[in-house]
């Protein structure tokens, strides 16, 4: 199965959105993970990561401790975290960040987490799966693994907010015109389509979807119409929140209009990448999400059957 | 006429004035953010380019900008009662772009935590703190998604909190250390007191 030469280990920090409501980004992410000759391990006994705008707003003390406990279960293992979601990587990231270079907040979460036996040691890095993609794999990897090139499938790439910002603390560069996800889709075949706000949040983040639901919903209504409005197959996110909120926000949208119109396909990174080396949707869960992906692979299978 | 106008706001604003507040502030961000970060409060000239480019501020009364006035002029109740404060997703987009390098977004949070210290948390956000004290995830799984996990291959209930009850203890044991569990019940409370005075 495995391709490559050396074997990269990871924990596989899973958070609350891809194993307890998007399990087919897990199932994808382990599946191409594994194809690409990376291993993952599980992390036992994680919690969720916790959320950096809805924990964070209410008590960076405690979301900092809760943080550095998760990150000390992968000290243990001595292997980098990773994750499928962008809000647990800026938790994770970030308090691996400000624990590395703010003695005084250190010592406050080591006192707390000394109480369950546990240090935040700092040895280990807080890594997206992007970054395993782009600089474990490589594009060119991924380029000539493609079996079933997308050609023709036009896609609207969703960064999020979070891997990119804050980019002081990221460290991948400026925030305002990124290429990364757009290579990948280009590498697959697909056509990766600009659309009007593009780098605007989902709406979901920061407890505003917690807090006021219809404001969470206008941002994703005018993602989604932008997209639309240039003719995308699908909405393609590197984040398990940004993919509950297109996916869950567009049902919701129908009833709030009273209409059918958000009805756009929304497919997690490692779930395109899963169409062009040959995974099923049933194998990638994309059979039981709440806005279908029907249209999606209608098309699909009308170019991978010429 | 206009002029009386004017000084019975003049008057009303100071009433509520509290000129220690922009140096807690300050205490707060540093704790976290570090001093060098933290006193850049004091550096906001009201430019607006956050406000520019927030999508929250598209769509709401939300203003980034004039939390930060509110801040730097002392007045607390105004900043940290606000419900507009609840409104930022925390995008970065201010952060990225302020012109005077201030991390907007985060002080946005140390401004979200002193206001949930001093009780003005809402239902919805004590109602996911609770789900963390209950299951140690803000989205706990459920019994469809259970069997979709077994579908795929994946163990049916994942190997978190969700599997492991010591686990749970531990965060929870954490919550209750840092003081976050009491600041959940004592917001809880006010909530209540609210609304009976209502």
């Amino acid at each position: 199965m495995s391709d490559t030469k050396e074997e990269k280990v990871y924990s596989y920090f899973l958070g609350c959105l891809t194993p307890n409501r998007y399990p087919g980004i897990e199932a994808a992410t382990k599946k191409i993970l594994k194809k690409f000759g990376i291993k993952v391990i599980e992390m036992e006994g994680a919690s969720c990561c916790p959320a950096p705008g809805v924990f964070g707003s209410f008590d960076l003390v405690n979301w900092a401790t809760l943080a550095a406990r998760n990150i000390s279960i992968a000290e243990k293992t001595g292997t980098n975290i990773t994750m499928t979601c962008n809000g647990c990587y800026a938790t994770l990231q970030e308090a691996n960040h400000l624990l590395s270079h703010n003695k005084e907040l250190r010592d406050i979460v080591n006192d707390n987490l000394k109480k369950i036996n546990r240090e935040w040691k700092g040895n280990i890095d807080v890594n997206h799966v992007i970054e395993i993609l782009i600089n474990d794999i490589g594009v060119e990897r991924i380029r000539n693994s493609v079996i079933y090139p997308l050609t023709g499938i036009k896609v609207g790439v969703h960064y999020g907010c979070h891997f990119l910002k804050p980019s002081k603390v990221r460290g991948h560069g400026k925030a305002e015109r990124p290429t990364i996800l757009e290579e990948i889709v280009e590498a697959l075949g697909a056509e990766s389509v600009d659309y009007k706000d593009k780098p605007m949040c989902c709406g979901a983040g920061g407890g505003v979807r917690a807090f006021q639901k219809e404001v969470a919903l206008d941002f994703t209504r005018d993602k989604i119409l932008n997209m639309k409005e240039v003719e995308c197959d699908c909405v393609m996110t590197p984040c398990a929140f940004c993919h509950f909120q297109f996916d869950a926000g567009q049902k919701e949208l129908n009833a709030m209009y009273n209409t059918d119109e958000f009805n756009l396909p929304v497919i997690f990174l490692t779930q395109l990448i899963g169409f062009a080396v040959g995974l099923s949707p049933e194998e990638m869960g994309l059979d039981v999400q709440l806005t279908s992906v029907s249209p999606l692979l209608e098309k699909i299978a009308k170019i991978q059957s010429k | 006429m206009l002029l009386g106008a004017e000084i019975l706001i003049t008057r009303e604003v100071i009433k509520n004035i509290n000129p220690e507040f922009c140096d807690e502030f300050i205490e707060k961000a540093a704790l976290i953010f570090g001093e060098e970060e933290a006193v850049k409060i004091r550096a906001c000239i009201q430019c607006g380019t956050c406000v520019g480019g927030c999508p929250s501020a598209r769509r709401t009364a939300y203003r980034t900008k004039k939390l930060f006035r509110l801040i730097q002029l002392g007045l607390k109740d105004d900043a940290i009662t606000s419900e507009d404060l609840w409104l930022c997703t925390t995008c970065y987009t201010c952060q990225e772009r302020c012109i005077r390098a201030i991390s907007t977004t985060d002080f946005v949070r140390i401004l979200r935590n002193i206001a949930f210290e001093n009780n003005h948390a809402t239902k919805p956000h004590l109602y996911v703190s609770n789900l963390l004290f209950k299951f140690g995830h803000a989205v706990p799984i459920n019994d469809d998604i259970k069997k979709v996990r077994k579908k795929l291959g994946l163990l049916e209930i994942p190997p978190t909190t969700h599997t492991y009850p010591e686990a749970l203890e531990e965060v929870n044991k954490m919550c209750e250390a840092t003081g976050f569990k009491a600041k959940v019940r004592a917001n809880e409370k006010a909530i209540e007191e609210r609304s009976k005075g209502a």
